[in-house]
């Protein structure tokens, strides 16, 4: 069939079922492995059409809109407290570290490049994929047991389209901008620390913070995590939208979001940095 | 103008077979349904009265055999020829399947919306006025999660008659609702019938309002066609699950 693209019974699993004689702890762990590999196959699938349907008219502005404020703004407190408070710990941490080598005049720079590096990033990867991938896989989740995704269709309108493309995109958009708010409420943090300790001033501190930093740390550091939004948007919407057996489907798709977004972010960043390092040397 | 147009069929189904994690589901089902008529589908739960209507808006597609609709066959369409298909066809799922997102109100105005150029004022309008259809003008504004089961059915009934589909699919109309509503909604299927010259293919297990609505009914028994006629026809049957089923007065 031409132009139509498939059902999504066709992303489904393989079954866990075995027969009982083939029930060694080989065969169940090469059954795991073959399970995980088709579910990422499925996923990447999945995640694939999204990136090619993005690109096709009717956009869905509004409802991208709509989703980055959901995505975006409403996870914008929980970045930004989590960020001070990461900020803080890491500036404690640091001062304890430089201490002993008199260096700590480099805490503000040190846990500058940290945070926007790495801590940045990550923790905020992390932690959307809890707020954001739980919230998709339920509410798509619950779309799909009670019909309203089918209802969609009947409507004519493309489920996919509306529903999981528009969601995905927003995550690619949303995360780095959330990133970057986690980056700065970081370094924040970091001052407060800093400053009650030794007293530093706030125009001091960020003087110094900046001093070894340049866009080759934060561009590809906080571009990266555009592929982190990927990772949550599309886990999060595969999960909601094969969901099956009612309600108790709806917190599994939930609860599985949540850790395989964060299984994936954390396995995708240790590909991803080693990217940042090949393309840009000084950055290593 | 093809052969369906000629024979005034809005729907045919033709030796459809379904199967879903290897079992049957459909076997072998077909009948077809004049334009302007209405066509109920008897059965009791589970034998595949809700996948049949399914198949008709193309949202399952069979195994083999095929789904004509307005001589046109569903699963051989492309997604923009099923989408002008479907903007033709109004479904009315067993839970009303509102969108619990937005207002009831927004739910009727969704398709308006999405498929039509009409003025902001105007959606609205018409939303109300189909609102006010099922007895639920002033609900408007009220989220979905508000409402009795039985206000969501007749909610999901204005949606799904929210673009005046010429094809009007209704699974359960009568299921969870009180006789007093369930005859209003009767009514209501009856008019969109006679006054506007809708076809209707419903799904029930309530005898009496399958005989209130339909000029012709089947029953299903675990995915097979085992009867099909007007209610007289049926009546006379002497298949036993006919009998049992023609006799039964229950609803919901």
């Amino acid at each position: 069939m031409p132009g139509r693209p498939l059902p999504l019974s066709n992303y489904c699993l393989p079954s866990r079922r075995l027969p009982l004689h083939t029930k060694t702890v080989f065969d169940q762990l090469g059954l795991a492995v073959a399970t995980m590999l088709a579910w990422v196959g499925a996923v990447s699938v999945f995640g694939a059409r999204a990136l090619r349907d993005a690109f096709r008219p009717p956009f869905e502005i509004d409802e991208i809109a709509r989703q980055i404020y959901e995505i975006g703004w409403r996870s914008a407190p929980l970045i930004f407290v989590s960020g001070v408070a990461v900020g803080v710990v890491l500036s404690m941490h640091t001062r304890a570290s430089l201490e002993r080598f008199g260096a700590v005049s480099m805490i503000p720079s040190g846990l500058a490049i940290a945070m926007i590096r790495e801590t940045g990033p990550l923790t905020a990867g992390l932690l959307l994929s809890g707020r954001v991938g739980a919230g998709i896989g339920a509410e798509l989740g619950a779309m799909k047991v009670t019909e309203q995704i089918d209802a969609l269709e009947a409507t004519a309108v493309d489920s996919f389209k509306y529903l999981a493309v528009t969601r995905i995109v927003a995550c690619i958009i949303a995360v780095p901008l959330l990133t970057t708010l986690m980056d700065f409420a970081g370094i924040l943090g970091g001052f407060i620390a800093e400053n009650a300790s030794s007293g530093m001033s706030f125009r001091l501190y960020f003087q110094r913070s900046f001093l070894f930093i340049d866009f080759n740390d934060f561009i590809p550091a906080t571009i990266k995590t555009s592929v982190f939004g990927f990772i949550i948007g599309t886990v999060a919407s595969y999960l909601g939208f094969t969901t099956t057996q009612g309600t108790e489907g709806v917190g599994r798709a939930s609860t599985r979001s949540v850790v395989l977004a964060s299984i994936l972010i954390i396995l995708a960043d240790v590909i991803l940095v080693r990217m940042i390092f090949f393309l840009f040397p000084q950055n290593a | 103008m093809n052969d369906e147009d000629r024979d005034g069929v809005a729907i045919r189904l033709e030796r459809v077979t379904k199967s879903f994690g290897g079992r049957k589901v459909l076997d072998d089902v077909s009948f077809g349904v004049k334009r302007g008529t209405a066509f109920c589908l008897l059965g009791r739960s589970g034998t595949g009265k809700s996948v049949t209507l399914k198949h008709i808006i193309g949202l399952i597609t069979p195994d083999s055999g095929h789904v004509f609709v307005e001589g046109r066959d569903v699963p051989a369409l492309n997604r923009r020829e099923l989408a002008q298909l479907r903007k033709r066809m109004g479904f009315l799922f067993q839970e009303g399947a509102l969108f619990d997102s937005i207002t009831v109100g927004e739910n009727v105005a969704f398709p308006l919306r999405r498929h039509t150029d009409l003025p902001n004022d105007e959606i609205v309008r018409r939303a109300r006025a189909r609102l006010e259809q099922v007895g639920l003008g002033g609900d408007y504004d009220r989220m979905p999660a508000q409402l009795s089961g039985g206000m969501r059915k007749r909610a999901g009934l204005a949606r799904a008659l929210a673009l005046d589909p010429v094809i009007l699919l209704v699974d359960e109309p009568s299921a969870g609702l009180d006789p007093i509503t369930s005859d209003e909604i009767d009514q209501l299927l009856v008019r969109a019938k006679v006054e506007q010259g809708k076809t209707l293919v419903v799904v029930t297990h309530n005898i009496p309002s399958a005989r209130t609505v339909a000029d012709e009914m089947a029953l299903l028994d675990r995915g097979r066609l085992v009867a099909r006629g007007t209610s007289a026809d049926l009546d006379r049957s002497d298949h036993p699950l006919v009998r049992e089923f023609m006799q039964s007065q229950g609803g919901g």
